[in-house]
């Protein structure tokens, strides 16, 4: 019998000796990576307009990186003022004469073809995503994709169905809908904006992030193929000024925004006064709230994936952990050793747990952020990963020791740093989680249900969830209160952002 | 009713795991004071509760892990030499005893960096057989015991039966905890006789399987799981064997959990042994991730994890094949002992 069976079968402790766990490289997994070359990235994209690849009237192009390796991908088109325009008229035109006169089950079929067009065409828009937004494959193959299309299955089914999603009420579309997404879930946030906008009625502009065009656009090309009738679907790419262009255009009827707080307010603003209906999805800093009674390990990668899933790009990542005093140091505990075990690299990788920040403007905010909470005094821990030489880093990092009054505890970093902070009581917790000028999202980790309802009734959130994070579904509505935003989307009552209930 | 002295190990035995609650800094939480059993003589610990929809779901994530290459070579060798080859039949005869001992000192012929296997596991009329044919190796002869696989015998039975596995040879004792005792919240009966067996082995290093198939739900997994560390489990082992489900990922990693609070509460490190249900080498491999992602290098040894199988080393050797010649080989082409 080997020395450590003795050991262990002894009750002889020897306490002098710290208990840390060693994640090493025993045995470690070799490269994985998904491969590439299948898949087809053209050189130069245009804008799709009225059913066609147009170039800009800017004349302009800008390119898309990778933001993991820094490598050019492609260049796409930058839209201006006038480009959006003829997007709306092709919008317009294409809602008048085509898609309000559909049969809303007709509606219907073009909208399943999209959503079993992106599922037979997932794995391609998986490394797409990854190569272009720098998150993880296992993510955007388990995650993001198959949400896509589950988004257009679901909006689908609604789509014939109208007239009994308000009781007693009668529905109809509201015209053009200029859309305006993040970077963040690419293909995910377009599914999101395109499939209920589709289903209602509506015809749509949609305009994706600059630093993640291009899954947006391999989407333009199933619509294509999808043989939508021209100018249901534009999708016109650029930065802030073409986004500007497409929310103030006169003959949009309606606004769907997520982002940051800050462009969702420039934007109400400039609403101000239009009949133009609006819904903003903004930011968040959500709390997640773990009780001394909670299944803790299984709370802890509730936490990991709260924080650290998409690199905390996601606006109701659970950036702020509230734990029960008396449990915060063995949550602390588990949480650095589960950190440990994070693989931070090649999006492509399919071990990989963490990718790259999305752009090197990002990772700046992140680092400023986090500089701040070192200098306020909170305690950081950052795992223990090997940054790549080229493209845009961060390794997962949380704080203790921090206060309500840290920026880290009030502002959005959208990267992946968390700040925990400790309650006594369900009163304490409940007050801390609304603390905040956000309320997008929460978490409740305890094994009694009781709580959970309870705390659910007082957490001034959009959406709420017991011992779990981070779980989408198209039935189940998204969206805020307070400055994280208004409308909701998904569900039945995501339906009402797209019509007009009379 | 336990005997005098084995009331007394029970006591000294919780009296240790109460100086634990209170020496571990900061965690508390591990073991909390529970109200008294409902007809029981002690008063136990109140293990953490387990969330089954979380728990499934990290290990359905951490099965998704991609072992290509040299991370799959080097990891079917590792779980080679973890295995328990193991035969529990009423049909066991010497000569299938030492037919499987040649397997596992020697599972591929020619190659002979792969294994030998941790140990062999039978029942105890066939210790003597399998120490003899493994006389001077290195791979351990381990007996079930404890009136296995029910194990609803009298204690006396019971520990008999143990002392006469270790006289024969054995150099490790497979027990099974009374399940029937368990699920009717006696939990002072599990433990006492884990406890009990423990001493009956002597020097002979003692798995507790809980059966986990009868347990109905991974908080009485749980509980059972500190319950036999905390008598003195030096591994935890999830099956017999003879029942459905046997050991599951998510099954295991609960275990696995309790095996690191405890870890972290006493530094003391126990084994684990997920039995039953590993057939393919991609199932194996996804215990060694669990393994690796939960409780860390110290733990991928045959000392603190091992596999108990009966008809997985064909499928790790067919793979391991595979990898260095890059093509499958049939299935006669591996020797079936």
């Amino acid at each position: 019998m080997s020395q450590s069976l003795m050991k262990a079968g002894s009750l002889e402790v020897d306490r002098k000796v710290e208990a840390a766990l060693d994640f090493g490289r025993a045995w470690d997994y070799a490269p994985a990576p998904e491969a590439t070359d299948h898949v087809k990235i053209e050189p130069r994209y245009g804008l799709f307009i009225g059913g066609r690849w147009v170039s800009p009237r800017s004349g302009k192009y800008f390119p898309t990186i990778s933001p993991s390796t820094e490598q050019v991908l492609a260049e796409v088109a930058e839209a201006n003022a006038q480009d959006v325009d003829d997007a709306v008229k092709a919008a317009r035109e294409a809602y008048e004469k085509y898609w309000s006169k559909l049969r809303p089950a007709d509606r219907a079929k073009y909208i399943f073809r999209i959503a079993r067009a992106i599922q037979e065409k997932s794995r391609e828009l998986a490394i797409v995503e990854s190569m272009d937004g720098g998150k993880p494959i296992k993510e955007s193959r388990d995650v993001d994709i198959p949400l896509a299309a589950a988004h257009f299955f679901y909006h689908a089914g609604w789509a014939d169905k109208l007239d009994y999603a308000f009781q007693g009420r009668k529905v109809r579309p509201l015209g053009v809908a200029g859309q305006i997404i993040p970077w963040n879930f690419p293909l995910l946030m377009a599914a999101w904006k395109i499939a209920p906008a589709l289903a209602c009625g509506n015809t749509v502009v949609l305009k994706p992030a600059e630093t993640t065009p291009l899954t947006a656009l391999m989407l333009a090309k199933i619509i294509e193929e999808a043989e939508l009738p021209p100018g249901v679907v534009n999708i016109v790419t650029g930065a802030g000024e073409t986004g500007a262009a497409v929310a103030n255009h006169p003959d949009v009827n309606k606004v769907a925004f997520t982002g940051s707080t800050e462009v969702g307010k420039r934007i109400q603003r400039a609403l101000a006064g239009t009949t133009k209906r609006l819904t903003l999805e903004l930011g968040g800093k959500a709390a997640n709230i773990v009780f001394a009674d909670a299944p803790l390990d299984q709370a802890v990668e509730g936490i990991v994936n709260g924080i650290y899933f998409n690199q905390g790009h996601v606006c109701c990542a659970g950036s702020r952990l509230l734990v029960e005093e008396s449990v915060h140091d063995i949550v602390v505990r588990k949480l650095r050793d589960r950190m440990q075990t994070l693989r931070l690299g090649d999006p492509l990788d399919k071990n990989t747990d963490v990718g790259a920040i999305n752009s090197k403007m990002q990772l700046e905010k992140i680092r400023e952020l986090v500089a701040a909470g070192e200098a306020e005094g909170a305690e950081r821990f950052s795992a223990p990963v090997k940054i790549p030489e080229k493209g845009f880093w961060f390794p997962p990092t949380f704080f203790t020791g921090a206060s309500q009054s840290c920026r880290i505890a009030r502002e959005e970093i959208f990267g992946p740093v968390l700040t925990v902070m400790t309650f006594r009581t369900p009163e304490e917790a409940i007050e801390k989680a609304n603390n905040t000028m956000y309320g997008l999202s929460a978490g409740i980790w305890t094994d009694k249900g009781a709580k959970i309802f309870h705390l659910a009734t007082k957490l001034k959130a959009g959406v709420i969830w017991g011992n779990t994070y981070n779980k989408f579904d198209p039935s189940s509505p998204f969206g805020g209160y307070k400055e994280s935003g208004f409308g909701r989307e998904g569900g039945r009552q995501g339906l009402a952002a797209y019509l007009e209930v009379e | 009713m336990p005997s005098l002295a084995i009331v007394e190990r029970g006591r000294v035995s919780l009296a240790y795991v109460t100086h634990e609650n209170q020496s571990a800094n900061g965690n508390g939480a591990i073991f909390r004071a529970g109200t008294p059993q409902r007809g029981g003589r002690i008063t136990l610990f109140e293990p953490p509760p387990v969330d089954a929809v979380a728990v499934e779901e990290r290990a359905a994530a951490l099965g998704k892990r991609s072992i290509k290459k040299s991370a799959k070579v080097a990891g079917l060798k590792l779980a080679v030499a973890m295995m328990d080859l193991t035969t529990l039949e009423g049909k066991d005869t010497p000569g299938k005893v030492r037919q499987m001992c040649q397997k596992a000192l020697r599972p591929l012929e020619g190659d002979d960096t792969i294994g030998p296997c941790a140990a062999v596991c039978v029942y105890p009329n066939l210790v003597p057989v399998a120490k003899a044919a493994l006389a001077g190796s290195s791979v351990k002869v381990a007996s079930v015991a404890t009136a296995f696989p029910s194990g609803q015998s009298p204690l006396s039975v019971k520990l008999e039966d143990t002392r006469r596995a270790v006289e024969l040879g054995a150099d490790e004792i497979d027990m099974v905890i009374d399940r029937g005792a368990m699920l009717a919240g006696d939990y002072a009966k599990v433990f006492d006789e884990i406890a009990a067996t423990k001493e009956a082995c002597g020097q002979a290093h003692l798995k507790v399987i809980l059966e986990t198939g009868e347990l109905g739900s991974y908080d009485v997994v749980r509980k059972a799981s500190e319950l036999a560390i905390a008598a003195g489990a030096d591994f935890i082992k999830t099956s017999t064997g003879k029942i459905q489900p046997a050991a599951t990922p998510a099954v295991t990693l609960v275990m696995l959990e309790a095996i690191r609070d405890h870890y972290y509460a006493t530094g003391r490190r126990i084994g684990m042994k997920p039995a039953g249900g590993v057939r393919t080498a991609k199932q194996c491999l996804q215990y060694l991730v669990l393994v690796k992602e939960t409780l860390g290098d110290a733990w991928l040894t045959p000392d603190l994890f091992r596999f108990g199988a009966s008809a997985l080393l064909n499928d790790v050797l067919m793979q391991l094949e595979k990898e260095r010649t890059g093509s499958y080989q049939a299935s006669d082409d591996f020797s079936k002992d």
